[in-house]
């Protein structure tokens, strides 16, 4: 998640200093995103390098107040207006745990997969008691409630995904295929071996 | 929630078949669900959840155990007296809602009352109520070609609800429905359930079966995992 990116856009809407800016992408995050007031004001500085904000005022307890520029605006406008970048980067410890668990033998998938499933239903069920139990008239939630929805629909995704691969295993045990892979033989240490001319 | 158990499930065994050709659809399946409290089934298809919705439900007899509605034993029940209980004081929903295409969404509301021997214009007040309570009165009049998906389902669950019901068992309930229609869904039903019913919720969807008090996990005709919905604020980044 871009530090940048969200100071700018907060600072489009007026003047802030660094604690209230934390404050801000806080509160307009429903509450899931926990920055280092200290991150914010490295942040700070790099962009009133790069011309991107400059200082406005100082207050008396010392507080420098940040303004937003012309430039900084273009940018927080196309951050605001443009999708983010999906694809094999965004990488999933749970799907490299399985596919590196399913090389190994003597590892029960059936059950990891079981085991994970339990847990990924276990955040599920949380989350939707916390959304139960929210006012959806409350304009005030909508920021709390667009995360929740985007955690439950992930985690969804998650269990369709489980429940899709636990099929493919099945399948494959039945034909009795399995990935096991041995260890390859160990690279060889040492300087390479002289050519014979 | 009260402490009154609706719902009972004593050690319940179904088998289908005999010899080689034995299926254990459930052994031993133990079950308590409580007035006001929404218990939800999940589990791959084929490991005994819609078994025990229809015995629940008393559709189907258990091969051996005990199944008590409201404290009544179904097993040793005769007919008269099982489709009595299934009538009044049990109600089905559905994937394919089952309304009545020839009749209003009233008439369909008020069918089982009038079944059940109720009045025609008691009835009709009664079924009106459970639109009510659904939101959906303004469309008593219509025919059940006349209004969306979502709505025919509302109208479903109004039927279910409908005179002195105490359990409400439901199957896939919202499975042909869009995800914003679906939500809508079950939380009408989570309310009625919070007013006092007892409700069993089989599902696929893990979206759904969240809205439950706890979630049973089947595996081959066995409860293996019950998960309760406790509140973590973790989750949202609270420290």
């Amino acid at each position: 998640m871009s530090v940048k990116a969200s100071i700018l856009a907060v600072l489009t809407m007026g003047e802030c200093h660094g604690y209230q800016l934390r404050q801000e992408i806080e509160s307009r995050t429903g509450g899931s995103w926990n920055i280092n007031v200290g991150q914010i004001y490295s942040t700070l500085d790099r962009l009133e390098r790069d011309g991107l904000v400059e200082p406005a005022e100082t207050n008396v307890g010392g507080q420098t107040r940040y303004r937003i520029t012309k430039l900084g605006r273009i940018e927080a406008q196309s951050w605001l207006t443009s999708p983010i970048a999906t694809g094999p980067d965004s990488r999933n410890e749970l799907a490299t745990k399985l596919a590196l668990a399913v090389t190994i033998p003597g590892v029960d998938i059936g059950e990891l997969v079981h085991q994970q499933r339990v847990q990924t239903m276990r955040t599920l069920q949380s989350l939707t008691t916390a959304k139960r139990n929210s006012n959806l008239d409350d304009p005030n939630e909508i920021p709390w409630l667009l995360i929740a929805d985007l955690n439950i629909f992930n985690c969804e995704a998650e269990l369709r995904w489980l429940e899709h691969i636990e099929g493919t295993l099945a399948k494959s045990a039945a034909r009795e295929l399995s990935p096991t892979q041995n260890l390859a033989a160990p690279a060889k240490r040492g300087r390479p071996i002289k050519k014979e001319k | 929630m009260s402490t009154e158990v609706l719902v009972e499930l004593l050690n319940v065994q179904k088998t289908y078949g005999a010899g080689e050709n034995e299926v254990r659809a459930l052994h031993g399946a133990n079950l308590k669900v409580r007035a006001g409290e929404l218990v939800a089934i999940m589990g791959a298809s084929g490991s005994g959840k819609s078994t025990l919705l229809t015995i629940a439900g008393g559709l189907e007899t258990p091969t051996s155990g005990d199944v008590r509605i409201a404290n009544e034993s179904l097993p040793g029940m005769n007919q008269k007296a099982l489709s009595r209980l299934r009538r009044q004081t049990i109600g089905y929903v559905f994937q394919d809602f089952n309304l009545i295409p020839s009749l209003t969404v009233v008439e369909n509301v008020a069918l089982p009352l009038e079944l059940d021997g109720m009045r025609s214009s008691h009835a009709r007040r009664a079924a009106i109520d459970s639109l009510i309570s659904m939101g959906i009165e303004d469309l008593a009049k219509r025919f059940p070609d006349e209004i969306s998906g979502g709505q025919r389902q509302r109208v479903a669950i109004a039927r279910s609800f409908v005179g002195p019901r105490r359990v409400l068992l439901a199957d896939e309930p919202t499975g042909a429905l869009d995800s914003k229609t679906s939500e809508s869904v079950i939380r009408a039903m989570r309310k009625r359930i919070d007013g006092g019913l007892a409700g069993i919720l089989v599902t696929h969807d893990a979206k759904l079966a969240a809205w439950a008090d706890r979630i049973l996990v089947i595996r081959d005709g066995q409860i293996v995992e019950e998960l309760n919905g406790e509140l973590r604020p973790e989750l949202f980044g609270a420290n």
